[in-house]
C-alpha cells in the first residue's frame, strides 16, 4: 500500500511535488498562528487571573476559527483619499515575506523544502521585507495615525534589523556556515554545545530584538493604542486587517524557529543520550519553538511598554555595541588564543 | 527556450518597465518602490547567474534597509510636482543633447568588440552544493583584503564626515541624562511621611 503512495509521488511532475510539500508546510503553519492567537489570551488570561475564551467549543477550543469567519464576512473599508492599490496590496507585503522565509527553515536534518548554501542570509533579507507591508500601509491609508505608527516602525525595525544582524554574524563566525541546516548539526552533542551558552549575550539581543522587529509589547509603540489608536492598520477592517494580524503572528513564530536553529540546537536533543533521542528530533523542534513562543506572550503580559526614545537607545546604543564586542570576543579567541574551542 | 531563459526575459522585463515607470510616473512614493522593485527584478537575475550572495544582499542592504531609509524621508517630504516640472521644455535641449552623448559613448563602448559574446568566455555552470558565498569571503579576504579594509574606512570616514557637517547642536534643547536616571534609586525619588490620621471638616459635619 505504502509502495504504492510513493510511486504515485515519485511519478508526479516536479512543480506539484513542491506544491504539495509547500502545502504541507503552509496549512500546519497557519493553524498554529491561529490556535496561537488563542494561547496569547488563554495565557495571559490566566496571567492576569481570568480565564480567557471559554464560550466557543469545548473549553473556548473553537474561538480562533470564529474570529476568522467573523473577521471573513466583514466588510472591507476604503477610506475615501486612501490610496486604493497600495492600500489593498500592504497587507499581502507584510504577510508574504513571512511565510516565503519559511521554505528554508529545516525542522529536522532531512525535513527542509530548500536546502541552499545561504539560507540565513535569505531568511535575514526576506524578514527585511515585511517592512514595506507596515509602511505602505501607513501611508496609503492617508490617516496620521497611520502615518505615525508606520515612520515609527520604519524607525524601529531598520534600528533593530541591525543589531539582529550582527547576532546572527556571531553564530556564523561559530558554526562556520551561512546554511541553517549545519549550524544546527554544529551544536549536536547536548544542550551544552548549544549556542546559547557561547554566544549567551548575542542570544538575548537576537530575542529582545526579534521581539522589536515583530513590533510586539513591550516594544509595540507602531500601534500604541493609547497614543495612536492603532497604529499603521487603523484604517484597515475584515480580511485586511486579519491579514496583518496573521503576519505579526506568522512572523513570531518564525522569529521562534529562528532562534530554536540558531541557539537552542533545533532538533537536536538536550542530551545526546537514550530515553532523549527516542524522541523525534521534530518534536524536539516544536517543543522548543513552543517554549521560545511562549515567551513572547510571557513578555506582553508583564513589560510596560517602553518610551519611543529609550527603544531608539537601547538598539542603537546598547545591542548594537554588545554584539560588536562579542563577534570581537569570539574572533580574537577562535584566532589568537587556545580557547576557540569555546565558540564553536 | 527553457526555463532559465524564460526567468530571465520575465524579470527583465518587469526590470525595464519598472526602471520606466520609476522615472514617469506621478507619484514620488510610488516611484520609489518602483525603483524597490527593479532592485528586486535585478537580485532574480543575479539569481539565475548563479550569484546567489549578490543576489540575497542586494535584497538585503538595498531593498531592506536603504529604500526603506529612501522611503522614509520621501514620505516625509512634501514634494510639490508642479514646481518640479516648471523648467522642463526649458532644460529639454540641454538634457537630450546629454543623454544622446551618453548613449553615443556607450555604444563606442559596446560596439568595440571587448564585450560581445565571443570575447567573454562562458562562465562554467557549477553544481547545487558550490558555495558562492565561501569563494567570494576567500578572495575578498585574501587577494583583495587591502582594498576591501581601504573601502570600508572610507565608508566609515564618509559617515563620521556626512554626520559631523549636518550635526548642529541647538540651544535650549533639553537632553535627558540616562545614566542619572539608571542610577536613580527609591529613596531619591520617594518619601514616606509617617502621619497620624486626621479628621477633614468634611468628615466632621457628617
Amino acid at each position: 500500500m505504502l509502495e504504492v503512495f510513493v510511486e504515485i509521488w515519485h511519478s508526479l511532475p516536479l512543480v506539484l511535488q513542491v506544491g504539495f510539500k509547500i502545502a504541507a508546510i503552509l496549512f500546519p503553519l497557519l493553524a498554529m498562528v491561529a490556535y496561537y492567537t488563542f494561547a496569547e489570551r488563554k495565557v495571559i488570561g490566566y496571567m492576569q487571573l481570568r480565564v480567557g475564551p471559554n464560550r466557543v467549543g469545548p473549553r473556548g477550543w473553537l474561538q480562533p476559527i470564529a474570529d476568522a469567519v467573523k473577521l471573513m464576512f466583514k466588510e472591507i473599508i476604503i477610506p475615501t483619499n486612501a490610496e486604493r492599490q497600495l492600500f489593498l496590496i500592504a497587507p499581502v507585503l507584510a504577510l508574504a515575506p513571512a511565510l516565503a522565509a519559511w521554505a528554508v527553515i529545516p525542522f529536522t536534518d532531512t525535513l527542509v523544502l530548500a536546502d541552499i548554501d545561504a539560507s540565513l542570509l535569505f531568511v535575514l533579507a526576506l524578514t527585511s521585507l515585511g517592512v514595506y507591508g507596515v509602511i505602505i500601509a501607513g501611508w496609503a491609508s492617508n490617516s496620521k495615525y497611520a502615518f505615525l505608527g508606520a515612520m515609527r516602525s520604519a524607525a524601529q525595525i531598520v534600528a533593530y534589523e541591525i543589531a539582529m544582524g550582527f547576532a546572527l554574524v556571531g553564530v556564523l563566525m561559530a558554526a562556520g556556515s551561512l546554511n541553517l541546516r549545519e549550524i544546527v548539526l554544529a551544536q549536536a552533542g547536548g544542550f551544552f554545545q548549544w549556542y546559547f551558552i557561547p554566544l549567551f549575550p548575542l542570544f538575548v539581543v537576537y530575542l529582545v530584538s526579534g521581539v522589536a522587529e515583530t513590533n510586539r509589547a513591550p516594544f509595540d509603540v507602531a500601534e500604541g493604542e493609547s497614543e495612536i489608536v492603532a497604529g499603521f492598520h487603523v484604517e484597515y477592517s475584515g480580511m485586511a486587517f486579519a491579514v496583518f494580524f496573521l503576519a505579526e503572528y506568522a512572523n513570531m513564530i518564525l522569529i521562534s524557529a529562528l532562534t530554536v536553529i540558531m541557539f537552542l540546537g533545533g532538533w537536536q536533543p538536550p542530551l545526546d543520550m537514550a530515553p532523549f533521542t527516542w524522541v523525534p528530533g521534530i518534536v524536539w523542534f516544536f517543543g522548543k519553538l513552543a517554549l521560545v513562543a511562549f515567551l513572547f506572550l510571557w513578555f506582553r503580559a508583564t513589560f510596560p511598554r517602553y518610551r519611543y526614545d529609550q527603544i531608539m537607545r537601547l538598539g542603537w546604543k546598547v545591542f548594537i555595541p554588545v554584539t560588536l564586542v562579542w563577534i570581537g570576543v569570539i574572533g580574537a579567541a577562535k584566532f589568537f588564543t587556545p580557547f576557540g574551542f569555546l565558540f564553536s | 527556450m527553457n526555463f532559465l531563459q524564460f526567468s530571465f526575459y520575465l524579470f527583465s522585463v518587469i526590470l525595464i518597465v519598472a526602471a520606466s515607470l520609476v522615472v514617469t510616473v506621478r507619484n514620488p512614493v510610488k516611484a520609489v518602490l518602483y525603483l524597490v522593485l527593479v532592485f528586486f527584478s535585478a537580485a532574480c537575475i543575479w539569481l539565475t547567474l548563479e550569484a546567489e550572495f549578490l543576489a540575497i544582499v542586494l535584497v538585503l542592504v538595498y531593498v531592506g534597509a536603504v529604500m526603506v531609509l529612501f522611503l522614509f524621508v520621501v514620505m516625509m517630504l512634501d514634494i510639490d510636482v508642479a514646481r518640479l516640472r516648471e523648467g522642463f521644455t526649458q532644460y529639454l535641449p540641454a538634457g537630450l543633447v546629454i543623454a544622446g552623448v551618453m548613449v553615443a559613448e556607450l555604444a563606442v563602448v559596446m560596439l568595440s568588440g571587448r564585450f560581445s559574446l565571443d570575447a567573454i568566455p562562458r562562465p562554467v555552470g557549477r553544481g547545487a552544493d558550490y558555495s558562492n558565498t565561501r569563494e567570494l569571503g576567500l578572495v575578498l579576504y585574501t587577494d583583495y583584503v587591502y582594498a576591501f579594509e581601504i573601502a570600508a574606512l572610507i565608508l566609515l570616514v564618509a559617515i563620521i564626515a556626512a554626520i559631523s557637517l549636518t550635526f548642529r547642536r541647538r540651544g535650549g534643547t533639553k537632553v535627558q541624562v540616562i545614566a542619572e536616571q539608571l542610577r536613580v534609586t527609591k529613596a531619591d525619588r520617594l518619601r514616606i511621611v509617617k502621619m497620624s490620621s486626621e479628621i477633614t471638616d468634611g468628615e466632621k459635619s457628617q
